[in-house]
């Protein structure tokens, strides 16, 4: 337990992101939009913390709004000791080297009237004092790590393949040597065979800076490829956080084994034999939860004390955590331990 | 990924200037050419004209009336044709060429100086509009507003109110220019802004403005940097149209003789005086229409191959 608790890099507790939703005549507020509805969890420093979920669970959302690209609902959020939930964006900026992000859709995310070497060197212009000389030696060198030819520098995103422009805007997050990145699915908008290449590069690179990531992602078995701890979100919450092993040998929440027994297996003799859980029924509102267990009406093995009172997000095993009132016995047993010892 | 870094340090060549491979771009753009080559012409031809040709534009010479342009001497051996006055003379004797000379000074300074005042405002309201939410929807109802208010009453009833106190303050000429120029401007950056805000908007919800946030950049830069080269495209057309118009407008108040003084030629104020015998001498009237749509046709093509030209995705790179 010791050795793999380092201190946490980034400490999110109870992070809530609604968007108000205006209608009728007169723009009024009639209702919220619960993309992220309480989440909490810790990235220690040198992992790789998967978020996973279905599409418009909040993966996204939350990734965001860890780095304050909205003003939040409520909730903290801690980056390397300093707390940023309530802090303004003036103040927010010099903190801003620090956290980074890649983006999905590498096409949007590089403006198309800039050079590659403009949008490299953006990071730098807003937050260093280098002369035009030591950027351009920088942004060559950034261009080196991420494996882009330093010939293309005075080319525009438009003139280049998927798997690149991702490259481009892996080496934008790298500029300003940020310790933590929040990677929202970069891989998601590329070829499979691109896919490979770009996630090598961000573990290659990982262990060159000592990056800290936050990976979101819906692709599982890449998750499993790369991440140290994963978390399972669904509906703006978090249902199940766990070191990668245990959560793929041994899931516990039932919507993580739901999505887990979707995952392709390649042996057709074991696929024929693995069970695959289906859910019934579409994912629910996040403007209009239901109440209690937020997956209590899709839940295999739903409770009536699932339709009435949400359950909590607790530590389960040593650091699993899970949101199920299925694992409720465990708890009470053990809480006389986890509970002083939290 | 290592075969790719090892290649790349071998001292690369130094890059060619952008603005080169804008102007190539630029220069494929026939249309583009001929216009810029024609503005080239009709800015010189108004700018140095009256230096060399030096013959004042209000000089009367009654003698010299009604003299038809040169090219009268091919096919009519009998008129009244002079090689001093190659575009001819009006019903008081001054020389036309000297006054498209003139008037196009006029034309020009008014149109350019026009156009640039309503893109300017009409991209500041339609940036700020759009990128700020909550300067939306004053802006634009304001925007609507003035967009409702019938122009030319409007233009006319400015030029009543203020060219005197603007004359007394500036002299009569450059008062009258203030006016003309400030009448034009503050009643055409309407569907500029309108244009600008509808692109803005789509534009800021675009991953490379947030990536720019995530970076920590201001929103000041956001926009000089990311938004609006993207909306240089809409700002060029309509800049393009907007010294049309501002030209035509020129015109137009002109005609109505409530433009200039009428000592002052201008391209709109040739034509409303030689409206009355256009049937007599039709020449009258084409020098100062022609100067007029040549000139807003070749800005409209300019507009069009810098549009193209400054597309990194048409330039192809």
């Amino acid at each position: 337990m010791l050795d793999d608790t380092p201190k946490p890099l980034v400490r999110v507790r109870d992070l809530k992101m609604h968007f108000p939703i205006h209608a009728g005549l007169l723009r009024r507020r009639v209702g919220e939009v619960k993309a992220v509805d309480g989440v909490s969890f810790d990235v220690m420093e040198g992992e790789t913390l998967g978020l996973v979920g279905e599409s418009g669970c909040g993966k996204s959302t939350c990734g965001r709004a860890v780095l304050r690209l909205y003003d939040i609902t409520a909730g903290e959020i801690s980056i390397d000791g300093r707390e940023i939930g309530t802090m303004s964006q003036t103040k927010l900026r010099p903190i801003r080297p620090t956290m980074q992000m890649v983006f999905q859709d590498p096409q949007a995310s590089l403006n198309p009237r800039m050079t590659v070497e403009a949008i490299i060197r953006e990071p730098l212009d807003e937050h260093t004092s280098l002369s035009m000389a030591e950027k351009t030696a920088k942004v060559a060198e950034l261009m080196d790590a991420v494996g882009l030819n330093r010939k293309f520098a005075k080319r525009y995103p438009h003139a280049f393949s998927g798997g690149q422009r991702q490259r481009i805007g892996i080496a934008r997050a790298l500029a300003l040597n940020p310790k933590f990145i929040v990677c929202d699915e970069p891989i998601a908008a590329l070829d499979v065979s691109i896919q490979a290449q770009v996630v090598n590069l961000l573990e290659d690179l990982q262990e060159q800076f000592g990056l800290t990531y936050l990976f979101i992602s819906h692709d599982l078995s890449m998750v499993r490829h790369i991440a140290t701890r994963v978390a399972v979100m669904y509906l703006g919450k978090i249902v199940e956080l766990a070191p990668r092993e245990a959560l793929y040998r041994d899931p516990l929440h039932p919507y993580t084994k739901a999505l887990l027994s979707a995952v392709p297996e390649p042996d057709p003799a074991l696929a024929r034999t693995s069970g695959r859980i289906i859910l019934q029924g579409d994912v629910p509102s996040p403007s209009n939860p239901p109440k209690g267990c937020n997956f209590c009406t899709r839940c295999p093995a739903v409770m009536d004390l699932c339709k009435e009172i949400e359950p909590d997000y607790r530590q389960v095993q040593p650091g699993r955590f899970v949101a199920c009132h299925l694992y409720n016995e465990t708890t009470t047993t053990a809480d006389q331990t986890a509970g002083t010892g939290a | 990924m290592s075969d790719l870094t090892t290649s790349a340090p071998a001292a690369a060549p130094k890059p060619r200037n952008q603005w080169l491979d804008v102007w190539a771009q630029f220069r494929t753009h026939k249309g583009a050419v001929l216009g810029l080559g024609f503005l080239a012409f009709i800015t010189l031809f108004a700018a140095l004209g009256p230096t060399l040709w030096g013959v004042d534009p209000g000089d009367l010479d009654i003698r010299n009336k009604d003299v038809r342009p040169i090219y009268h001497m091919l096919f009519d051996s009998d008129a009244k044709v002079s090689w001093a006055h190659p575009m001819g003379t009006d019903n008081l004797g001054r020389d036309i060429m000297a006054n498209i000379m003139q008037g196009g000074r006029i034309s020009l300074a008014v149109g350019w100086t026009a156009m640039i005042l309503a893109v300017f405002i009409g991209t500041l309201v339609g940036v700020l509009a759009g990128y700020f939410r909550k300067a939306d929807g004053l802006l634009m109802r304001f925007t609507d507003l003035v967009l409702a208010l019938p122009l030319l009453p409007l233009l006319l009833v400015m030029m009543l109110l203020f060219r005197d106190p603007l004359r007394a303050a500036f002299g009569p000429e450059n008062g009258i220019f203030i006016l003309i120029v400030v009448g034009i401007g503050i009643t055409s950056w309407m569907q500029t802004a309108r244009i600008v805000r509808g692109d803005i908007m789509a534009l800021k919800e675009r991953e490379f403005v947030l990536a720019a946030r995530s970076i920590g950049t201001p929103s000041r830069r956001i926009i000089t940097r990311h938004l609006l080269p993207n909306v240089l495209s809409p700002i060029m057309v309509s800049a393009t149209l907007g010294l049309a118009t501002a030209i035509i407008t020129e015109s137009a108040l002109s005609f109505l003789g409530l433009g200039f003084p009428s000592d002052f030629p201008t391209w709109g104020k040739i034509l409303f005086d030689s409206v009355d015998r256009m049937t007599a001498f039709p020449e009258r009237v084409i020098w100062p229409g022609l100067a007029i749509s040549l000139t807003v046709l070749a800005v409209n093509y300019i507009g069009d191959g810098l549009r193209d030209a400054l597309d990194p995705k048409i330039r192809g790179l």
